[in-house]
């Protein structure tokens, strides 16, 4: 991919990047975020230590298309679970989950089961990571 | 298929001999005198320090070797505190779950998750009565890493030691209670910026006066350059911090020749290892000038800078993990070259997994091989007169100076953080490494570098609970509530809220009172919310 197209991949997304829990590290969170913004969507922060109901609220009520999730705590089964329930009472299936963070190669089947679009840890690319995640979301 | 093929495949740049930092510092390649009067550096032992606080180096003392652990039920942590006391460890160094580090009691639908995970739960006294039983806190020194909540995990040691008629003058430790760093980096925020600032000197305050051995802050530069900092920033950051401290200790009526001894600090050395050096050079004397010049500390003691190190952190990487042994071998050496008072050396697996007790042995031996095998605790400040070494310091000082000016005239730390402007700061400069790292210009060996074909990189394990751990914590936090005085545990928590309103109040007595009243880490921290409320963390990128 060149660099014309990274600054487009994902021109029209809007994207919440969400951190559940109560784990406080998050840069990872915030390069992910800048990443996808410098790709050309426009993004929203939840910030730290919010509720599964409280990201999903947010994400209906910003009329956002994808959520992403950084979770490094290992809690990520429930945590995502969580969300996508929160999702779905708001009738918001349509909105797209995608995982960041430390998420062992054992559960990536466990979360696409449960509806995820995308899981990228934080040894991939950036490039990749966006190239993947502008397949995802359209 | 070659590492060069691979490379090209990659687009990775050609391997430069580069810098992790991004000190982006010219190197001295000339001999400069100016850089090596005797009156510019000093000596060892004196002021401006930057040859080290100690006259004689570490021949006087070793720097303290001090290991992380913690984890589970207090009671699986005390059975480990006591192995690892019985096999000559002197300094126990406690990890407390993040329930505890943000304040939430263990009935929390917030903490359900995440009991005993990252460490130790602490969510009251009879806890931590469990977790120091048949442990004489007079003979050791207990090292606690702990922020939001570090006024009340220190009133709940000293609540320890009553109970077990222990003078508290004879305490020996650490909490970190450094929050501003948290704002920034770490996260285990929870109240306004300004009423946490009072806390904290509430704390050293009250610690000066009744457990004068025990060091009741550690500014840490660790997490922000985990997170992406430079060197020059990570210390730049700290020494503000460090500053803003002692403006609220003034403030609050301290004096700068008692508490400024008890104020010590905490960094990572990543590899680049001449900045690694002459940040910590540089850092040191630009203390010592500003306590001494800024803030008219007499005493030497008061003018020191005192640090702790880890070596390791975001350094490590997964591929080929043996590589870890020789980075962290040569972040200790930087760390003794720089003259840090203690190290905590990272096992090789932490990339990916809670250490074994075989790589957490080897981090161990690591320390002992540097210190008891190659001599170089015999020298003092080796480097120091070297053309190379003093012009480095020289320019790291000037480049740290820099950004604290870039603080001071955005306004101070305390706004920078409060409108997220460091944050953001950090963001950018984490997406910078991040891009370095992926181009190929910051070489990772064995990552992005001279990669072992065919290896997987990635997580190979994480650190899976037994989930009876937060059962067993439920069920004791829940004997707890039944068995204590409800009338002794409200009436402390009045008088703490009173207490919290105004302003000319030390809250630590009344801390200490709650513990002994078995009040609960979650109810003294709601207490002080509904005064002061909580941060609103800015989310502007």
């Amino acid at each position: 991919m060149n660099t014309v197209d990274m600054k487009h991949a994902l021109a029209g997304q809007r994207i919440l990047v969400g951190k559940p829990g109560l784990d406080g590290h998050d840069i990872g969170a915030k390069i992910i975020a800048l990443a996808m913004r410098d790709a050309g969507a426009e993004v929203i922060y939840t910030g730290l230590r919010r509720s599964p109901e409280k990201i999903a609220q947010v994400a209906v009520d910003e009329g956002v298309n994808a959520v992403g999730l950084s979770i490094l705590s290992g809690s990520h089964k429930e945590l995502v679970q969580d969300v996508m329930s929160a999702l779905a009472r708001l009738d918001a299936r349509d909105i797209k989950v995608f995982v960041g963070g430390t998420i062992p190669a054992e559960d990536h089947g466990a979360l696409t089961a449960m509806g995820v679009v995308g899981i990228f840890t934080s040894d991939m690319p950036l490039e990749a990571t966006i190239a993947s995640l502008a397949r995802a979301l359209t | 298929m070659t590492q060069e093929q691979a490379n090209t495949e990659l687009k990775l740049a050609k391997p430069a001999l580069g810098t992790v930092s991004g000190a982006g510092i010219e190197i001295p390649t000339e001999v400069d005198d100016s850089a090596l009067r005797p009156d510019h550096i000093g000596k060892p032992g004196e002021f401006p320090f930057t040859r080290g606080i100690f006259p004689d180096g570490y021949q006087g003392r070793l720097w303290t070797i001090r290991q992380y652990s913690g984890f589970g039920t207090a009671e699986e942590s005390n059975e480990r505190y006591k192995f690892l006391l019985a096999h000559g460890q002197t300094g126990l160094s406690v990890a407390l779950d993040l329930p505890t580090q943000c304040g939430y009691d263990p009935i929390d639908p917030m903490a359900r998750p995440e009991i005993g995970k990252v460490g130790v739960s602490l969510s009251n006294l009879s806890e931590a009565e469990i977790l120091f039983q048949d442990i004489d806190l007079a003979r050791i020194s207990t090292s606690f890493t702990i922020n939001g909540t570090a006024a009340i995990i220190y009133a709940m040691y000293l609540a320890v030691a009553d109970k077990q008629g222990v003078p508290r003058e004879k305490l020996t430790g650490t909490i970190q209670n450094d929050i501003l760093k948290e704002y920034v980096a770490r996260g285990t925020w929870i109240f306004p910026v300004r009423p946490s600032m009072r806390l904290i000197a509430d704390s050293i305050l009250y610690s000066n006066d009744v457990s004068p051995r025990f060091n009741a802050i550690s500014i840490a530069g660790a997490h922000v350059r985990d997170a992406g900092a430079t060197a020059v920033e990570e210390m730049a950051y700290t020494l503000a911090n460090g500053l803003a401290y002692v403006d609220e200790l003034k403030r609050r009526g301290g004096d700068v020749e008692k508490f400024a001894k008890r104020l010590s600090f905490f960094f990572y050395v990543h590899m680049d290892f001449f900045d690694e050096v002459a940040k910590f050079r540089a850092g040191r004397r630009l203390w010592a000038k500003l306590m001494k010049e800024r803030y008219g500390a007499q005493d030497p003691k008061a003018q020191m800078f005192r640090f702790g190190v880890v070596c390791g952190g975001s350094s490590l990487v997964a591929p080929q993990p043996y590589n870890n042994i020789v980075r962290v071998a040569v972040e200790t050496m930087a760390a003794v070259m720089g003259g840090a008072q203690s190290i905590f050396t990272c096992a090789f697996d932490e990339a990916f997994q809670i250490p074994t007790e075989f790589s957490a042995e080897i981090a161990l031996r690591t320390q002992q091989i540097i210190a008891y095998e190659s001599g170089i605790g015999r020298s003092v400040d080796p480097l120091g007169g070297s053309y190379f070494v003093e012009q480095h310091t020289d320019r790291m000082e000037e480049a740290i100076s820099a950004v604290m000016d870039e603080i001071d005239a955005y306004g101070g730390v305390i706004p920078a953080i409060e409108e997220g402007w460091i944050q953001m700061r950090l963001a950018q400069r984490g997406l910078e490494r991040k891009q370095r790292i992926d181009s190929g210009e910051t070489v990772i060996v064995g990552q992005n570098h001279f990669r072992h074909e065919g290896e997987q990189a990635g997580v190979d394990e994480i650190f899976r609970l037994d989930p009876s751990v937060a059962n067993r914590a439920l069920e004791k936090y829940q004997k707890v509530l039944d068995t204590r005085s409800q009338p002794a545990v409200q009436a402390a928590l009045h008088k703490l809220a009173r207490a919290a309103a105004d302003d000319k109040e030390n809250l630590m007595p009344y801390l200490v009172d709650c513990c002994h009243a078995y009040a609960t880490v979650g109810e003294m921290v709601s207490t002080l919310k509904a005064q002061w409320g909580e941060f609103q963390e800015p989310v502007n990128l």
